[in-house]
């Protein structure tokens, strides 16, 4: 008689559980019988390379940041154009040539918006909304 | 535990291929043979900790070729420089956050004494004013050799710690302290300038 299939998933499901809570088991055992537990205010301080933690570690971020994302990708896409660009600079043709010079101008256009916006001023006042 | 195995039963079982141990023994073997030191230097020695942990010196024979970033995975704290009264409770600090066991080798004579800094204002004289100290290795700086023969010190020291009895192990002793008061910046020097309990300052008599 031929054993069921998924015999074999439930050896391998009981060994999975078997296999971690052995060494937890034994070192719950050794702290019971041998080694007493020593915690401290400094042990369970957060490790801050010896030297004391100020403040909270849930800092937050302005979501202001997200604009700068935004406008860092211009710059970001436009260097990725322009090193091909200028290394191919000498023997592209016309057509190409003003292609990249539109492409660059939608780029910059998109840069005057933002900055005619006034994202490009950090301590926004509440006018610009 | 282990003398109550016979010696000469423990020889003979192992000629016929068993091997007889005690738990002691055995948590001993283990311990002694994995020492993760903490990964930091204060000054020159450190250059020698590294040599000793590259591949010339091969700290790794002994174990102990893991160098924590983080005390919380560290059993041993090689205090190798030296210690400026800056410094010091961050050291104390590290110490702390140190799980049991913990062990500390202070390499160097600026480690033990401050060394050909002893006289200056910001030199700390000595680290086992604030820490318990298991194995010194004096040297300006230590050679490798003297690192590895430190590690081996603390492997026989740690080899031969009880785990039950009267004088058991300090990390298994309840009474025993983990953590050692850090010392805090006061106007003219660390206050308090050593811990009374670890360290006695040597008294000059005059006759």
């Amino acid at each position: 008689m031929t054993p069921n299939p998924y015999f074999f998933i439930v050896i391998f499901v009981g060994v999975a559980v078997v296999f971690p809570l052995m060494p937890l088991g034994l070192a719950w055992l050794w702290r019971h019988f041998f080694q007493p537990p020593k915690p401290g205010a400094q042990k369970n301080a957060t490790y801050e390379c010896g030297v004391e933690s100020l403040g909270e570690a849930h800092v937050q971020f302005q979501s202001q940041y997200y604009l700068y994302c935004i406008i860092f990708l211009i710059f970001d896409v436009e260097a990725v154009f322009l090193v091909p660009f200028a290394v191919a600079f000498t023997g592209l043709p016309v057509g190409a040539f003003v292609a990249i010079l539109i492409f660059l101008l939608l780029l910059i256009e998109g840069l005057v918006w933002a900055w005619s916006k006034g994202c490009l001023s950090w301590a926004r006042e509440k006018s610009v909304e | 535990m282990s003398e109550q195995i016979d010696e000469g039963l423990k020889s003979e079982l192992q000629k016929q291929g068993i091997w007889v141990t005690s738990t002691q023994e055995l948590y001993n073997w283990g311990r002694r043979n994995s020492i993760w030191p903490l990964q930091f230097g204060l000054a020159c020695c450190a250059i020698e900790m590294i040599a000793t942990a590259a591949s010339r010196y091969d700290l790794a024979r002994f174990g102990g070729e893991v160098f924590r970033p983080s005390p919380r995975q560290a059993d041993l704290m090689i205090v190798a420089g030296t210690v400026t009264k800056k410094m010091a409770p961050q050291i104390v600090r590290l110490y702390n956050q140190m799980p049991d066991p913990k062990y500390v080798i202070s390499m160097g004579a600026c480690a033990i004494s401050g060394g050909p800094f002893k006289q200056g204002y910001n030199v700390l004289k000595g680290i086992d004013r604030y820490i318990p100290v298991d194995v010194y290795i004096p040297g300006c700086p230590p050679r490798p050799e003297a690192l590895l023969h430190a590690f081996m010190e603390l492997q026989r020291k740690i080899d031969g710690q009880k785990l039950t009895g009267e004088n058991k192990a300090a990390h298994l002793d309840r009474a025993q302290p983990s953590e050692f008061p850090v010392p805090a910046f006061g106007a003219h020097d660390l206050e308090p300038p050593s811990n009374l309990d670890l360290f006695r300052p040597p008294q000059i008599e005059r006759v």
